[in-house]
C-alpha cells in the first residue's frame, strides 16, 4: 500500500520544527506501524536524509516507549493497542496519516517524534511506592489480598508509562497515569500505611511539571493501551481527599530514625 | 586468566549460609564513602541499585532508555520460579536446584544454581511486600501454574505480565532510593567504555543520547546488568536497543566471556511474515499448560487446520516425550519444531511454523477460562496476525529469546577484572546451556537483590582504594577513544544502512549458530563476519551529528560491536564439540535426534580471552564439578 | 490551614471545590426553576411565592451571599483552571481528533462564561430592572405581571432559551462529573450518575424555556 505521511519534523528542543510530507511507498499490510516508519528511513537514508527519530524499544506494546500521535489519537486508531502493536491494516492505502508527537508542557519534543517524559519518573518518584527495604519481610502469604482487591489492582499495575494518557487529554493531564499507582498500591493491604502521604506528594509534583487539570472528559481512557478505567482517577480523588484531611503536614525526609 | 570460582568449601546447603558470615562487612557510617555505578536497570540492575542505595552506598545507575522502567525485563511475560511448595506437590529447594541444573544439561556450577534456588524463596516475599500484584486464589493466597522443565507448580505469575510486574517493583523500590537521595539515575545514557585503573575497575565512560556529551563517572566498583546479546541475530524477542556493547567493551578490556554459544531459542513465538520484520514476538511458554503442539502427518497439506481430521495430526511432542508431552524444555520443543518444519511438514506462509492449537482446552474450561489465563497473549496475538486464536489454532515459530552466555564471573558474581562484578542475563552463571522457563527473572531479582548486597560489600572491606576521580589519565583517554570512534562512523558516509548490515549479520548468525550448528557452516560463518566487519568500517552510512539525539549513530556502535561479538559466538560454537541445551552440533546427536553430551572432554566453562583486534582469542576453562548430582543423559521421555 | 492549601492550590482538591460549588449552584437551579414553574399556577400563587421569599429577610442574605461565593468561588477557579490547562499544552496537534469526550465537555468554559453574562443580565432585568423601562408602570409586587411584560419581547424570550440551552449544556458534563471529582465514580453507581447529567439538564432546558415560549405563545397572560 501507498500512504502520504505527515511527520513532525524537530532538530532538537531548541527548533522550532514543522510538519514535513513524506511518501511512503509499497508498505506491507501485515507490517507494525513502526515496520513502516522503519521502512521509511531506510529510504530516507538512502536518498541521504536524516531518518524520523522516534521512540521504540520492545515492539510488542509493554515497554511504554512508543509514543505517537496518529491521526490525531495517541497509539492510533486501533482501541487498547500502541503503536508498535497498530498495523497496517488498520490503514487505507492512499491515506494521509498525520504523525505528531506528545504535544505537552511537561513533555519536550527532543528531537521529531521523541520527547522528554522524566516528568513520569519524577512523579513515581515523589511517592509512586512503597518503603520496604530489601532484607527478609514476612512470607508471602501471611497477609492473604482478597482476590477481588488483587484483581483490581491489577487493572492498575498494568500501567506502562507511556502517556497517551496526558496526550490524548485536551488539557494534558496525567491522572489517569497517576491514578494507576495510586489505586494500585492503595487497594492492596502492604501500600497502606503510606497511603495518605503517596497521593499528596504525587499531586503536588504533578503541579510542579505543569501538566493541566482533569476535566472528567475521559479521552484518557479511550486512548490508553492498556485499557485503564477512570474509576481509578475516582478512586485517586478519594484517596486524595481523605489525605487532605488527615495527613498532617509531610516531614522532610522520610520519617524520623 | 585467573578463574578461580572462589566457590565456598562445605555441603551444598550450607555454603550460601556459611559464606554470608564469612564475608567481611562495611560499617554503616563508611558505606557513604563508597562509589558504586549500576549499568542497566532491568530486574538485575533495578534491584542491585535499590538495594546498595538503601544500605547507604552512593549509587549512579545508567540506562539507555528514556527511564529505568522500559528495560527489557519488563516484556517477559510467563512467571517466575521459587522453590515455596505452597501447592505442596513436592517441591522444595533440592528439586528446584536440581531442576534448573538438569534443565542446563549439567553446564552450570552446582553453588550458584543452589543459591539461586534458596533466595528464590526470598524474591517472592520481598515482591508482595513492594505491591506486586501476583495472582492470587479466591482464598487470598498465591496461585502457581507449571512451566517447562518441572513436574510441580512453582511459577509465581501476574497474568502474561510478570516481568512488567516485577520490575515495575524492582523500579518503585529504585524510585525510593532516587527520592531519598542515596541514588542518582542517568537515563538516555549510554556506557561506551570500562575504565581500569591500576588493573580493577573504576569507572565508566558514557554518552548522553540527548545532547551527545561523553563524559567519565568513577566509582569503586562498577556492575554491569546489561542483558543479553540475542540481537546478534537482529530478529529476536528482544527489545530493539538490546546489544552487547556493555559487555563487550569490558571483555575487550580483560574481562572473560564465557560461553558465548549458549544462546536459546524460544519454542513458541509468532512466526515471521515479512521481510520489512523487524523483531519476534514471543508467545508465553505457560501456553503449553494448556495447547498442544502439531503439525499435519501428510507432506505438503494445505488444508486449513480444523479440516484436517484428528488422526491426520502429529502432536510430535506428546508423543516423543509422553512424561513431558507439550511441557518438555525449551530447547527440545524448539529443535522438534525445526526437524518438523524440515520435514516439510510446517504451516503457514513460508512452511515454517506448528500448530499451537487450544481447541481441547477451549472444549475443557470454556473460553472464558482459556481468556482468563491468557486474554492479553491471545489479544496480541490476533493483532499481529489478525487471526483468532480462539477459532484456529495459533502458529509458532521458535525464535531466539535468551543467551544463556555472558561475561564469567566468580561465585560472589564478580569477573576477573577486580571491581567489575556482572548481573543477570549478562553474567553466564546459572543457567548452563539452557535456561528453564521463569528462571530469568528468579536470578535477575535473586542477583540483584539478594547476591551482591552481600558479596560487594566483602570486596570493598578486603581492598585498599586509591583516590581515583574522573579526572584522572586513564579516564581521558578511554573518553577519547569513544570520541573517535563516534568520530569514525559519520565520517565513513558509505551507502549501507546500520539496519542493513545487522539484518546480513543475523541471517548469517541464524543459519550458520542458530538452532543447529555443524563445523562446515561455522567456519563458513568465520569467514563471512570479518568480511561484513571490514565492509561496515568501509561502507556504513551514519547521518546526522554526534552532538545531538542520533538514533543511527547508537545503533551503528551497537552493530560494530556485534560485528566483533558475532565472530567469537561462532568460535566458541566451533570449540565446543558435543551438543548440550541450547548449543546443538549436529554432528553430535544420538541415533533418535537427541543432544549428546561430551563429558569427557567438554564439562567446563569456555571462557574466552580477548587478545586484540585481528588476533584469535584464546580459550581458557574452568572446569565444572559435581558433586551433588550425578551427569546423567537428560530424559523428557 | 493545610487542608484550604490543599484544596485551593492542587489540583484534585480544586477540582473538588469545582464541583462542590457547582452542585450548590445546580441546587439553586432547581430550587429557582421549581419556585418559577408556580407561574402555570397562576398569578396569586406565584406573587405569593415572591413575597414568602421577601419576608424571608436576613436568611434570604444568607442564602445569596452563600450562593454569590460559590458562584465567585466557581467562576475563579474555572478560569483559573482552565488558563492552567491551556498553558499545559503549548504546541496543539495540527491534526486535532476528538475520541469520546462530549461535546459539553469540550466547552464548559464557554458555557460557563456564557451563564455569567447571563446570570448578569438576568438579575439587571428583573432584579433590578435595569433594562426594560415598561416595568416601571407595573404595580409594586406584581411579578406575575413583570416575567409577562419581560417575555412579551420575542428577542428578550428567544435570548433567554439560548441561555438555558448553554445552561443544560453545562449541567449535562457538570452533573455527572461532580461524581467522578468527588471519588463517587463507581461500577455500580455509575450508570446512573452518567445519566443525572442528562436528565438535569432536559429538565432543566425544558422547564426554564416553557416560560417565556409559554408567554410568547400566550398561554400565560
Amino acid at each position: 500500500m501507498d500512504l502520504t505521511l505527515h511527520v513532525w519534523r524537530q532538530k532538537n528542543s531548541k527548533d522550532a520544527g514543522k510538519m514535513e510530507t513524506i511518501e511512503a511507498k509499497g508498505i506491507s499490510e501485515n507490517a507494525s506501524f513502526l515496520e513502516m516508519l522503519d521502512t521509511v528511513n531506510e529510504n530516507l537514508q538512502k536518498n541521504g536524509k536524516e531518518p524520523i527519530a522516534f521512540d521504540h524499544d520492545c515492539r510488542e506494546g509493554i515497554c511504554g516507549s512508543c509514543s505517537l500521535v496518529i491521526n490525531g489519537e495517541p497509539h492510533g486508531p486501533e482501541y487498547g493497542t500502541t503503536s508498535c502493536q497498530l498495523h497496517m491494516r488498520s490503514f487505507k492505502s492512499g491515506q494521509n496519516i498525520f504523525i505528531e508527537p506528545w504535544r505537552a508542557k511537561a513533555f519536550p519534543v527532543l528531537k521529531d517524534l521523541v520527547v522528554d517524559r522524566s516528568a513520569f519518573d519524577r512523579i513515581q518518584q515523589a511517592g509512586g511506592f512503597i518503603s520496604v527495604n530489601t532484607g527478609s519481610p514476612q512470607d508471602a502469604n501471611s497477609i492473604p489480598v482478597p482476590k477481588q482487591d488483587a484483581d483490581k489492582a491489577f487493572d492498575a499495575a498494568v500501567c506502562i508509562g507511556c502517556g497517551a494518557c496526558v496526550a490524548a487529554c485536551k488539557n494534558a493531564s496525567p491522572m489517569l497515569f497517576m491514578s494507576a499507582k495510586v489505586s494500585q498500591l492503595s487497594l492492596l493491604p502492604q501500600g497502606k500505611p503510606e497511603r495518605e502521604r503517596r497521593v499528596l506528594a504525587m499531586v503536588d509534583q504533578m503541579k510542579k511539571e505543569g501538566f493541566g487539570n482533569c476535566t472528567n472528559q475521559y479521552e484518557c481512557e479511550a486512548a490508553c493501551p492498556k485499557e485503564i478505567s477512570v474509576e481509578h482517577i475516582a478512586r485517586m480523588n478519594r484517596e486524595y481527599f481523605r489525605a487532605a484531611l488527615r495527613e498532617e503536614t509531610p516531614k522532610e525526609g522520610h520519617g524520623g530514625e | 586468566m585467573n578463574l578461580d570460582s572462589k566457590i565456598p568449601s562445605g555441603p551444598l546447603e550450607g555454603k550460601w549460609e556459611k559464606h554470608k558470615f564469612d564475608m567481611k562487612l562495611v560499617n554503616p557510617a563508611n558505606r557513604r564513602k563508597y562509589d558504586v555505578i549500576v549499568v542497566g536497570s532491568g530486574l538485575a540492575g533495578s534491584s542491585a541499585a535499590a538495594t546498595l542505595g538503601g544500605l547507604g552506598y552512593n549509587v549512579k545507575c545508567f540506562c539507555f532508555q528514556d527511564s529505568p522502567r522500559r528495560a527489557h525485563s519488563i516484556a517477559a511475560q510467563g512467571g517466575i520460579n521459587a522453590a515455596k511448595n505452597y501447592q505442596g506437590d513436592g517441591d522444595s529447594v533440592r528439586r528446584l536446584f536440581y531442576d534448573t541444573i538438569k534443565g542446563g544439561d549439567f553446564r552450570a556450577r552446582e553453588a550458584n544454581v543452589h543459591r539461586l534456588a534458596e533466595v528464590s524463596r526470598n524474591i517472592i516475599d520481598q515482591c508482595v511486600a513492594q505491591g506486586v500484584p501476583f495472582a492470587r486464589d479466591y482464598g487470598g493466597l498465591l496461585d502457581n501454574r507449571s512451566f517447562g522443565g518441572a513436574q510441580v507448580s512453582r511459577t509465581f505469575y501476574a497474568r502474561g505480565q510478570t516481568g512488567q510486574q516485577l520490575l515495575l517493583g524492582a523500579y518503585s523500590a529504585l524510585n525510593r532510593e532516587i527520592n531519598r537521595g542515596s541514588v542518582k539515575m542517568y537515563p538516555r545514557t549510554e556506557m561506551l567504555e570500562l575504565v581500569m585503573v591500576d588493573g580493577k575497575a573504576r569507572g565508566i565512560v558514557v554518552r548522553n543520547l540527548v545532547t551527545g556529551e561523553i563524559s567519565s563517572h568513577a566509582a569503586h566498583a562498577v556492575i554491569l546488568a546489561t542483558g543479553g546479546y540475542g540481537n546478534v541475530f537482529f530478529l529476536s524477542t528482544n527489545a530493539k536497543g538490546c546489544n552487547v556493547t556493555a559487555t563487550w567493551r569490558a571483555h575487550k578490556k580483560g574481562a572473560g566471556f564465557a560461553n558465548p554459544c549458549y544462546t536459546q531459542i524460544h519454542p513458541t513465538c509468532i512466526p515471521v511474515s515479512g521481510d520489512y520484520q523487524s523483531k519476534l514476538t514471543l508467545m508465553s511458554e505457560s501456553l503449553r499448560n494448556d495447547g498442544r503442539v502439531w503439525v499435519p502427518k501428510n507432506k505438503g497439506d494445505t488444508r486449513p487446520a480444523h479440516q484436517i481430521p484428528e488422526e491426520e495430526r502429529d502432536y510430535y511432542l506428546e508423543r516423543k516425550y509422553p512424561s513431558f508431552g507439550n511441557l518438555a524444555p525449551r530447547d527440545i520443543a524448539s529443535r522438534s519444531a525445526k526437524e518438523a518444519c524440515d520435514a516439510g511438514l510446517g504451516v503457514g506462509p513460508g512452511g515454517l511454523g506448528v500448530y499451537l492449537d487450544f481447541a481441547d482446552s477451549i472444549k475443557r474450561v470454556g473460553e472464558d477460562g482459556i481468556k482468563k489465563k491468557y486474554g492479553n497473549l491471545f489479544h496480541m496475538y490476533q493483532k499481529i496476525t489478525a487471526e483468532n486464536p480462539y477459532k484456529t489454532p495459533m502458529r509458532i515459530y521458535p525464535a531466539v529469546h535468551y543467551t544463556m552466555g555472558g561475561l564469567w564471573v566468580d561465585y560472589n558474581l564478580m569477573s576477573n577484572i577486580p571491581g567489575l562484578f556482572v548481573l543477570g542475563e549478562a553474567n553466564f552463571s546459572d543457567h548452563g546451556a539452557n535456561r528453564l522457563g521463569a528462571s530469568a527473572l528468579m536470578q535477575g531479582l535473586a542477583d540483584g537483590y539478594f547476591v551482591i548486597p552481600y558479596t560487594l560489600p566483602n570486596y570493598f572491606a578486603g581492598e585498599k582504594f586509591d583516590k581515583v576521580t574522573a579526572e584522572n589519565a586513564a579516564f581521558k583517554e578511554a573518553e577519547n577513544e569513544v570520541r573517535s570512534r563516534t568520530k569514525a562512523f559519520l565520517s565513513i558516509k558509505g551507502s549501507r544502512t546500520v539496519d542493513s548490515f545487522h539484518r546480513e549479520l543475523g541471517k548469517i548468525m541464524w543459519d550458520k549458530c542458530g538452532m543447529e550448528r555443524d563445523k562446515a557452516g561455522l567456519e563458513e560463518a568465520l569467514v563471512k563476519i570479518p568480511k561484513l566487519r571490514d565492509e561496515f568500517w568501509q561502507s556504513v552510512k551514519v547521518l546526522g551529528d554526534g552532538e545531538s539525539l542520533n538514533q543511527s549513530l547508537e545503533k551503528a556502535g551497537r552493530v560494530a560491536d556485534f560485528l566483533e561479538f558475532g565472530e567469537l559466538m561462532c568460535r566458541d560454537a566451533l570449540h565446543r564439540e558435543e551438543s548440550c541445551g541450547g548449543h546443538f552440533r549436529t554432528e553430535h546427536q544420538t541415533e533418535d535426534g537427541e543432544a549428546k553430551r561430551n563429558d569427557e572432554q567438554f564439562c567446563y566453562v569456555g571462557v574466552w580471552e580477548h587478545k586484540g583486534m585481528g588476533q584469535k582469542s584464546a580459550v581458557h576453562k574452568e572446569p565444572l564439578v559435581f558433586e551433588n548430582v550425578k551427569l546423567a543423559t537428560r530424559s523428557y521421555k | 490551614m493545610k487542608l484550604c492549601d490543599r484544596l485551593f492550590n492542587s489540583s484534585v482538591g480544586a477540582k473538588m471545590l469545582m464541583a462542590v460549588t457547582g452542585l450548590m449552584l445546580t441546587g439553586f437551579v432547581l430550587a429557582h426553576l421549581s419556585g418559577n414553574l408556580l407561574i402555570f399556577a397562576g398569578a396569586e400563587k406565584f406573587n405569593a411565592y415572591a413575597a414568602g421569599l421577601k419576608s424571608l429577610g436576613a436568611l434570604l442574605w444568607v442564602a445569596r451571599l452563600g450562593l454569590l461565593g460559590a458562584f465567585v468561588l466557581h467562576v475563579y477557579l474555572a478560569v483559573k483552571l482552565t488558563a492552567e490547562n491551556r498553558s499545559a499544552r503549548p504546541v496543539k496537534y495540527a491534526h486535532e481528533a476528538t475520541i469520546q469526550a462530549s461535546f459539553a465537555s469540550r466547552y464548559m468554559i464557554h458555557t460557563g462564561l456564557m451563564m455569567a453574562a447571563f446570570i448578569a443580565f438576568h438579575l439587571a432585568h428583573y432584579t433590578f430592572r435595569w433594562t426594560d423601562p415598561s416595568f416601571a408602570s407595573l404595580p409594586e409586587g406584581d411579578i406575575y405581571a413583570m416575567v409577562i411584560a419581560g417575555f412579551s419581547s420575542p428577542a428578550v424570550s428567544g435570548f433567554y432559551v439560548l441561555a438555558m440551552l448553554a445552561l443544560s449544556f453545562h449541567l449535562c458534563h457538570g452533573v455527572s462529573s461532580v461524581f467522578q471529582t468527588l471519588g463517587l465514580y463507581h461500577g455500580n453507581l455509575n450508570p446512573m450518575t452518567e445519566k443525572l447529567g442528562p436528565i438535569v439538564a432536559t429538565i432543566v432546558f425544558v422547564g426554564f424555556s416553557s416560560i417565556p415560549l409559554a408567554v410568547l405563545a400566550g398561554l400565560v397572560k
